[in-house]
């Protein structure tokens, strides 16, 4: 009798024994059993409690992209379910691995339209690797486990398990001990050995190759590895929006960021290119511009563990399925010819010699500010103050928003760790940073975690703030910028609508008191020669601090890739 | 665009033709046609689906995706053996019956219902033949017709079983992936 344990015992059993030590979540009628039984737990299970459940999603994945691990979100029956819908889409775009646990209405009721009922497993079976519906005790155990391999095996994704309020409540002697058993699901993670050397083969013949990093790379860990076979044969690393901190951006061969705001630069390599190498990046639309324009000249190689990305939006030539760390431990263990390698240097020498003279043409970055006059505050200069302040202090991550601020950010502030960089990248999703940058805090505490956010996706999930006080973090620093527009969407509208702002200006409330009211350190910055202080005095306070940087308001992100046009032609004002 | 034959055998689990049915209609892939059972494996299921699409090696890779596929198989161009049913009710005054039964032999189709004015008739065969014999009896009046999708079987001995693909004494590396994943 004394073994029998409920159904939420079990889950936080689960949990346990399967790595969970932080959720995010809040509670409800459905869930109500789990949080009762996490009581027992709680030494080993902290809770987060979040003021909504979006925020306790991107919590979540703040967590797992700044770590590796599973992120965890909870949410109750109906309302609390579906407001997890956006970051549970937000972790699939971005491949995060995510374990989303919902309260579901007694399996007695199910189906009937009860009391907070609504079908979270039909609404995010496209949105999840995978998901389940759980309304029988003893699947419980087995389903976590289950759950969270798949989430963070092959490529990471979020998985949601719904759970009726009887599951969780009936009682039984528990059995963890089942094995995992998916026929369907292998992934590869050895990368062909014919295909790696065909790649080789192919990359020694060329002229002008270039490397291209994404988000493949960081959930392998596979920084190293990148940098290992970049100096060996000394190829250009180019690092999407995912990619950034992947590869030191101070490296002789680090190009930077490519694509619609990335680096005329960056992106004249790739067109120019006769080989291009890309590890664990998917051509997304926003990297590649009009596909059927992309890197024209190219011999494409293709790394995914995913095979369905290749061959989606480009058509390669060589595909290797497989995990972005061990087939770049394959390609770094073959042997071409000594003197192929040597004459390989040579021209990859002269290929980057060309590549910086380009560099040096386009990419001043003071060239993008169209500054109408220096007694403004740019943009710009609250991001070479920050540069040089984290610079100084190291130990940072920024977690970035969507919008001008987030292009700004990619472009201009320094990455030079793996998992510094955490945006909401495919899904672009407003209101990211905030809870994101709780989850990323929480996980580093080590660290200074600076949220760089506009004035109007920070409105979408503020209500987050009070938790890092609830919660006593103090390593959360906030950057406003502050612009009073939807910034992107305005520049938009400024470049190909005639300046027709409809919809984009945007009323703020005062940030500095609103920062007070929550218990944090506010502070309002309106010139240029405040930012400085403004920001040593962040780092000085032991504690939460919100800086609004009052910024010059009709600033475009330059250099741009119009939607649908190729990379090579880009304006830069 | 070109029509393919998938023969795909997923895990016998509630909501799994939804999964892919959902996948199919998000993707903006084509069904033409769709038929779904049992198979001689316990758990697991057999979909034959029809689909158009210039691009089917993105359709089968986005199949392999869900966790409950186990096998996916373009046969469009092995030899198959393909059929479908139809139930044709036909208007039938009694002069006309002897012409209808004539042509429902030529066809192997069989007469399964008949009444003072109506004729049910079971046509299975492949898809052409199955066309061509609604053509032939159109002109005497449809007054309801069904159709059932395609099923598909490759000839010979070289098939689709899924009793290998669910060996009960295969189990995840769980350890062998994990650490693969977290190196
Ligand atoms: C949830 C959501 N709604 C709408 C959008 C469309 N959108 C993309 S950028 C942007 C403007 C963001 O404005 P702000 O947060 O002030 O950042 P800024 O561009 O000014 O730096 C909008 C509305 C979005 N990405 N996400
Ligand atoms: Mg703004």
């Amino acid at each position: 009798m004394s073994d029998k344990r409920t159904g939420a015992q079990i889950l936080c059993e689960a949990l346990i024994q399967n790595g969970v030590d932080t959720m995010f979540g809040l509670p409800g009628g459905a869930i109500m059993p789990f949080y009762h039984a996490m009581w027992e737990y709680r030494s080993e299970l902290r809770h987060i409690l979040c003021r909504h459940e979006q925020g306790a999603g991107h919590a979540a994945e703040g967590f797992a992209r700044s770590t590796g691990r599973i992120g965890v979100c909870i949410g109750t029956s109906g309302p609390g379910t579906t407001n997890l819908v956006t970051p549970i889409a937000d972790a699939w775009m971005d491949s995060t691995p995510m374990l989303a646990i919902c309260g579901q209405v007694s399996s007695a009721v199910l189906g009937k339209d009860a009391f907070q009922e609504t079908d979270i497993t039909g609404i995010t079976m496209p949105i999840t690797k995978h998901n389940y519906l759980i309304k029988r005790v003893e699947d419980i155990a087995y389903a976590v486990k289950e759950a969270i391999f798949i989430a963070t095996t092959g490529r990471p994704g979020p998985v949601l398990i719904d759970i009726t309020k009887d599951a969780l409540q009936a009682s039984i002697v528990p059995d963890y001990s089942k094995k995992i058993f998916l026929p369907g699901y292998r992934p590869t993670y050895q990368g062909s050995k014919k295909q790696v050397k065909a790649a080789l083969d192919l990359m020694l013949q060329s002229k002008k190759p270039v490397m291209m990093i994404g988000n493949g790379v960081m959930m392998a860990n596979a920084s190293d590895e990148v940098m290992a076979f970049a100096e060996r044969y000394q190829i250009p690393v180019i690092t999407t929006l995912h990619g950034l901190g992947a590869f030191p951006q101070d490296h002789p061969l680090s190009l930077g960021m490519p694509g619609m705001h990335g680096w005329v630069h960056a992106n004249r390599a790739i067109q120019e290119s006769d080989f291009l190498l890309n590890i664990g990046g998917r051509f997304d639309d926003r990297v590649t511009g009009k596909a059927s324009t992309f890197a024209p000249n190219a011999s494409i190689v293709h790394v995914d563990i995913d095979p369905s990305e290749i061959g989606k939006n480009i058509e390669v030539d060589v595909p290797i399925v497989g995990d972005a760390k061990l087939v770049l431990l394959s390609l770094l263990e073959e042997e071409p010819e000594e003197a192929k390698v040597t004459q390989f240097h040579q021209v990859a020498a002269d290929w980057l010699v060309y590549v910086r003279e380009l560099q040096a043409k386009h990419q001043h970055k003071q060239q993008y500010l169209n500054r109408p006059d220096t007694s403004v505050m740019m943009p710009h200069d609250v991001y070479a103050v920050l540069t040089k302040e984290m610079n100084e202090r190291g130990n940072y991550r920024v977690v970035t928003d969507v919008g001008q601020h987030q292009m700004w950010a990619a472009q201009l502030l320094d990455w030079y760790r793996p998992r510094t960089h955490i945006t909401s990248g495919g899904a672009g999703t407003m209101g990211f940073a905030m809870p994101a940058a709780l989850g990323v805090a929480v996980a580093h505490p080590e660290d200074t975690v600076w949220v760089v956010c506009g004035d109007g996706g920070f409105q979408m999930t503020n209500q987050e703030m009070i938790v890092v006080v609830q919660e006593n973090i103090k390593n959360i620093k906030i950057a406003i910028i502050n612009n009073g527009f939807l910034g992107m969407v305005r520049q938009w509208q400024e470049l190909f609508e005639g300046k027709r702002y409809s919809g984009t200006p945007l009323t703020s409330p005062n940030f500095q008191k609103l920062a007070e009211a929550y218990g944090w350190t506010g502070i309002t910055v309106e010139s240029g020669d405040q930012i400085e202080a403004a920001v040593q005095q962040a780092y000085a306070t032991d504690g939460p601090v919100l800086i609004d940087f009052r910024v010059e308001r009709e600033v475009n992100v330059f250099p741009m890739v119009p939607q649908n046009k190729s990379i090579g032609e880009m304006i830069t004002e | 665009m070109k029509t393919h034959i998938l023969v795909v055998l997923m895990q016998d689990h509630p909501g799994v033709l939804n999964r892919a049915v959902s996948m199919f209609r998000r993707r903006g892939y084509n069904i033409a046609s769709l038929a779904v059972g049992h198979t001689e494996t316990a758990g697991v299921s057999r979909m034959t689906v029809v689909v158009e699409s210039d691009h089917v090696e993105q359709v089968v890779k986005q199949l392999y995706r869900l966790v409950e596929v186990l096998k996916v198989s373009d046969v469009t161009d092995d030899p198959t053996v393909e059929r479908e049913m139809a139930l044709v009710k036909l208007h039938v005054p009694s002069q006309q019956r002897a012409e209808i039964v004539a042509l429902a032999e030529v066809f192997g189709a069989k007469i399964v219902d008949v009444s003072v004015t109506a004729m049910v008739i079971e046509m299975t065969g492949g898809p052409a033949k199955v066309d061509n014999f609604i053509d032939m009896v159109r002109p005497f009046g449809i007054k309801e017709m069904m159709r059932t999708g395609r099923i598909a079987m490759v000839r010979g001995a070289r098939g689709h079983s899924g009793a290998d693909l669910v060996d009960t004494g295969w189990q995840n590396d769980v350890a062998g992936a994990a650490s693969a994943a977290a190196q």
